[in-house]
């Protein structure tokens, strides 16, 4: 009898062991990242980051125009991303049973999901920016707008199906026709998941580079034209990261850390969401 | 005496009714009367059907395409099961509450007016009366009266269940089906909806499912014993529970099986 408790007791206390050491193995590194990307980073953040555009090498200069051209294109890419994406994920949950429809459009959304982000760039590129000639913020859009769609698919169609059978059923005997079950009862109740889904993949979006390299390229200049090429954040760090100047290193840190710290503020929120999502209906 | 003599004003007449879970024949020929304003118990053991009949009543199984029935479910005379009978209408008349409580999103008040607006316009004051009545009626509006902003899944357990009967009630239908409404409710939650139903009977027909024969002796005036998708034994609930007719309802309900 004691040794089986003493065995339990060591084995219980082996892969606890292993358990909390794998866990420090990854937190080491990713304390180290942001440990250096504040190091580096912070010297470089002022107001000057935030009123004045990229500079030429060796003058001063900020990156607010590579701040303001992500923003557009972020927020332009989640909406066109959003409705389809949830429209898409309320088909598969909801009528996605029967046929072959459903199967079909469930794998392509995988495959597109694990997708190298530079494929939907060069994607883009071929469609879009060859036949307008020129690299523009509206193709950047669009090239983020193929990576959320995916996401928000399937996180919208897992949502929908953790929603038990008995609340349709509940609202299918009160004679609800079906377009009002979903869009009041079952979307309703899934609603802080889907809104979760959405701001991991906004999250997921914000630090791409290689969709943006061949679509919107960057801009040296303050630009709000959408038809324009535009600066961005993660093009703007590639590229001062790349270059022999000093000034622009440091700049590229501080977009480095602007860029991370957003994500980490955003993953934050969406998980303090989902979490309060069971009683906060 | 017959049961069908017993029985003055049928509610719901069940001829010949047959179910299908694709091939699988779960109700093989049921026949049945359901009388107006009493309540009527369906008990059996697992599996033995008496949920699928509720389901028949007001065609549940239609979400389900591997799902059919055959037969017919006379409700005043009109057959439920004709396919050019309108399911909403139907199921405006026919209220169903579930085993689990099935709160809707949104605030207590609204859960009541979502079903009541899907049939009825009414103004504001009228719908505030309406859910007023209807919480009454589930013996809910004390408890709630002052919260009414509030989320239902904020309730409890046996507070949701009752929410549920009162959103059933609220768009006023003649027969309400209560499917094991109190097999996940504690016993205090279990005396309130039982003291409710023996209520709601002055208003709507009852039809409901129990696994608890006991509750089935205490609140139903009519009873069916069912097992493997038969109709074994049908009649007033003193008579089935007290002296049965056939040897497997005594069984069952002597404990000697199931």
């Amino acid at each position: 009898m004691f040794d089986l408790y003493a065995r339990r007791r060591i084995i219980n206390i082996v892969s606890l062991g292993i358990s909390v050491l794998a866990m420090a193995f990854g937190l080491f590194w990713l304390g180290w990242i942001l440990w250096t990307l504040l190091e580096n980073g912070l010297p470089g953040l002022g107001m000057h980051v935030f009123t004045q555009t990229t500079p030429p090498p060796g003058s001063s200069g900020g990156l607010i125009n590579a701040i303001f051209g992500s923003l557009m294109m972020v927020v332009i890419a989640t909406f066109i991303g959003t409705p389809i994406g949830i429209l898409a994920g309320t088909y598969l949950a909801e009528f996605g049973q029967r046929g072959w429809l459903a199967p079909v459009t469930r794998f392509i959304n995988d495959v597109l999901l694990s997708a190298p982000s530079i494929v939907i760039g060069l994607f883009v590129y071929e469609i879009y920016v060859i036949k307008i000639g020129h690299f523009s913020g509206w193709g950047g859009a669009f090239a983020l707008s193929i990576l959320v769609i995916p996401v928000v698919i399937r996180t919208t169609e897992n949502m929908l199906r953790l929603i038990p059978n008995s609340l349709r059923e509940a609202a299918a005997a009160l004679g609800t026709p079906q377009w009002k079950i979903i869009s009041f009862v079952t979307l309703r109740a899934a609603r802080a998941g889907i809104l979760t889904g959405i701001l991991l993949a906004v999250a997921r979006i914000s630090g791409e580079t290689a969709p943006l390299l061949f679509t919107a390229l960057n801009n040296q200049f303050w630009s709000s034209n959408m038809n324009q090429p535009m600066a961005n954040l993660p093009v703007v760090i590639f590229q001062f990261a790349m270059s022999p100047y000093e000034d622009w290193h440091t700049l590229a840190w501080a977009g480095a850390l602007l860029i991370t710290l957003s994500v980490l503020t955003l993953n934050i929120v969406a998980r303090v969401m989902f979490r309060q999502s069971p009683n906060s209906h | 005496m017959t049961v069908e003599t017993l029985i003055t004003t049928p509610k719901l007449i069940v001829r010949n009714l047959n179910f299908y879970y694709g091939e699988y024949r779960a109700l093989k020929d049921i026949n049945l009367t359901i009388p107006e304003k009493m309540v009527t118990a369906f008990i059996g053991p697992s599996g033995c059907g008496k949920s699928t009949l509720l389901r028949t009543f007001n065609r549940m199984y239609q979400l389900y395409p591997a799902q059919s029935a055959t037969g017919e479910v006379l409700l005043d005379g009109q057959n439920l099961l004709d396919k050019k009978q309108d399911l909403n209408t139907l199921r405006a008349k026919i209220g169903m509450v579930f085993q689990k409580p099935t709160p809707f999103p949104m605030s207590i008040y609204d859960n009541i007016a979502f079903g009541v607006k899907l049939y009825e316009r009414l103004s504001r004051n009228e719908m505030d009366e309406r859910v007023e009545w209807a919480l009454k009626k589930a013996a809910l509006w004390g408890e709630v009266k002052d919260k009414l902003k509030q989320s239902g899944t904020g309730l409890s357990g046996g507070q949701q269940q009752r929410l549920c009967i009162a959103r059933a009630i609220a768009v006023k239908p003649q027969v309400l089906l209560l499917d094991e409404p109190t097999s996940a409710l504690d016993p205090i939650s279990t005396a309130h909806i039982e003291k409710l139903i023996d209520e709601l009977k002055k208003d709507f027909t009852i039809v409901i499912v129990t696994h608890n024969m006991q509750q089935a002796a205490r609140i139903s005036d009519f009873t069916a014993y069912m097992y493997l998708g038969d109709l074994i034994e049908f009649g007033d609930t003193s008579t089935v529970f007290t002296n049965p007719k056939r040897k497997e309802t005594e069984d069952y309900i002597t404990g000697r099986f199931g």
